[in-house]
């Protein structure tokens, strides 16, 4: 067998079995939603902000989808926690192919970065740097 | 197994004779192919260490030496535009691109050249008949009628179509197992319906519907009858005259061709009265600065310089299929298919779409693990090097019926083995194993 089954490493499946964050978060400052029509991954994430209206105090998801789309949800919400939105507007897709810490195949990198995109973009809004959106999607 | 009384059409294919696969896979270059390695770079590389295991053939097939020779050959020889030289190259182009129609019009049992217009897919065919035909003619009050098995190339053409005219869609519905609800289709053909679009072989479920009892109720009813043979002329004889469709459309690609091919059979009486779908060159007779009048068919309906190359390939692919005969080929699939869904069919976790075994079926599977989203399944087969289609395939409103966003398809052809099909299942095991 050759190298490609690194996709799904013991930590990814165990994230996509087990995942962190996962819920409804009450006290949300915000949260967006999201799908990647290749494999009709769907996800919401709930963003709560610190009093200073800029550190994430706490991340949580939910969502239904693929190993990838659902372990990179799970990494990811963890990650965020303590980042202030400026660097979770900075960062890409290959940050987020780190956290997975594994080779993605170039036609799954939009299950990879669904979760970030909607994080993301749900800031945007919250900020008024973006217009309202119903979803985002990770289809170019 | 199989009983025969219940069978008439697998009966009459199982007296073909079998197919000696080893000897077929020796005229597909493809085929001994590794994979593995670098995706950015086509073709094989050095870190490619794994034998293929082709089982996308719904999506497209692989193609023989001879249809790629017969493409070498048309632009090492006499590459020339058509029906518009009279120099040597351009008349040897001219007659094998229109002996390629014949030759066409005859693998699916059309009339003639006149009834075979070349497109560039089945979707592109199905486009054609929507705008020329069904922009003119359709209105409030009209109906066309689906199936709930349509592949989008379908669904989406007369969904749009309908919304710029006023007509209604109808979609007649399936039963658990994906066959069509006859009684339903009855009460849905009525007076009103001006068109009947129907997949002939459904690409999902395997699914062959019966086109001649379909187009019975739609010319009762004056409507035309137009079907999709996508996924039905490469691997069963399929004659139109005899299916008694107005329109039937299929794509080169799945039966050996190259790719940008596809074929439109009309019937010549209808394809004489409708106006073009594309304007330009050779599709004219007469032009001034104020009006125009349109060649004869089908050269009416092949707007500017038509797929020359890929039209004598194809014509070359229908020889090819011929000589391997088109019952030995539909029996071998079916075969397979039968076999893999026996494998399948022993475990639990696994779902099957479409008509149980033994029914008239086409030579694919498709399926879901419990456990394992098809994407994911997917590219755990592809750490066999075995290929497999995962997703909606085209066709998401039939998924959102079966209850699924996805599904696995393995899709079978003439040179695949039952070595192929023991790797599948062995894959989709470890696939369980890894997320058990």
């Amino acid at each position: 067998m050759s190298m490609g089954s690194d996709m799904y490493r013991q930590q990814i499946l165990d994230h996509y079995k087990n995942p962190r964050n996962y819920g409804e978060l009450d006290d949300a400052t915000f949260s967006h939603v999201g799908e990647n029509p290749l494999c009709g991954d769907a996800i919401r994430v709930d963003v709560k902000l610190a009093d200073d209206g800029e550190t994430i105090e706490h991340v949580s998801f939910e969502g239904d989808g693929c190993a990838i789309s659902q372990a990179s949800a799970s990494m990811f919400s963890g990650e965020l926690r303590g980042k202030t939105l400026e660097e979770l507007d900075a960062m890409d897709r290959d940050d987020v192919i780190d956290l997975l810490g594994v080779d993605i195949s170039p036609v799954r990198v939009k299950c990879a970065v669904l979760a970030e995109k909607v994080a993301q973009d749900g800031a945007a809004i919250y900020q008024g740097e973006k217009e309202d959106m119903d979803m985002t999607t990770t289809e170019e | 197994m199989l009983t025969l009384e219940t069978l008439p059409t697998v009966m009459s294919t199982q007296r073909a004779e079998s197919l000696d696969v080893e000897r077929v896979r020796e005229d597909f270059p493809i085929l001994d192919r590794q994979v593995g390695g670098d995706v950015s770079n086509p073709g094989a590389g050095p870190d490619d260490t794994t034998p293929l295991v082709y089982l996308d053939n719904g999506a497209t097939s692989q193609t023989p030496e001879r249809v790629i020779d017969a493409i070498s050959k048309y632009y090492r020889e006499y590459n020339a535009n058509v029906h518009r030289g009279v120099h040597h190259l351009s008349q040897e182009a001219s007659i094998a691109y229109e002996a390629a129609h014949d030759r066409l019009a005859e693998f699916v049992g059309a009339g003639g050249r006149e009834e075979m217009v070349f497109t560039k897919n089945t979707t592109e065919a199905m486009n054609l008949i929507a705008y020329s035909w069904g922009l003119e003619e359709l209105g409030p009050g009209d109906d066309v009628v689906l199936t709930e098995m349509e592949h989008h190339a379908s669904l989406v053409t007369w969904q749009q179509i309908a919304k710029r005219t006023g007509a209604e869609v109808k979609y007649i519905a399936i039963d658990d197992d994906g066959r069509l609800d006859m009684d339903h289709a009855r009460e849905l053909i009525g007076e009103d319906t001006e068109m009947v679009s129907v997949v002939h072989v459904s690409n999902v479920l395997g699914t062959v519907n019966p086109i001649a009892d379909l187009a019975d109720l739609a010319h009762e009813h004056d409507s035309y009858i137009f079907a999709d043979g996508a996924q039905a002329v490469p691997n069963r004889p399929v004659d139109v005259e005899e299916l008694d469709v107005d329109f039937y459309a299929f794509s080169g690609h799945k039966m050996c061709g190259p790719t940008g091919i596809g074929c439109l059979y009309g019937r010549k009486s209808i394809l004489e009265e409708i106006q073009p779908f594309l304007y330009g060159g050779d599709m004219i007779r007469k032009v001034t600065f104020e009006e125009s009048t349109w060649n004869e068919l089908p050269w009416k309906f092949e707007a500017g310089t038509p797929l020359i190359a890929q039209g004598v390939a194809l014509a070359e692919a229908a020889d090819y299929l011929e000589e391997i005969g088109m019952e030995r080929i539909q029996r071998h699939e079916t075969e397979l298919a039968d076999y893999a869904m026996e494998q399948l069919e022993g475990f639990d976790d696994i779902e099957i779409y479409g008509p149980p075994r033994g029914e008239d079926r086409s030579g694919l599977v498709s399926f879901n693990l419990d456990s394992v989203h098809a994407h994911d399944l997917a590219s755990i087969m592809n750490d066999y090097a075995v290929a497999i289609r995962a997703g909606d395939h085209c066709t998401q409103p039939l998924h959102e019926t079966l209850g699924t966003a996805a599904s696995a398809r393995a899709s079978f052809y003439l040179y695949n083995t039952r070595e192929e099909v023991d790797t599948l299942v062995e894959a989709i095991d470890s696939a369980r194993q890894l997320f058990a």
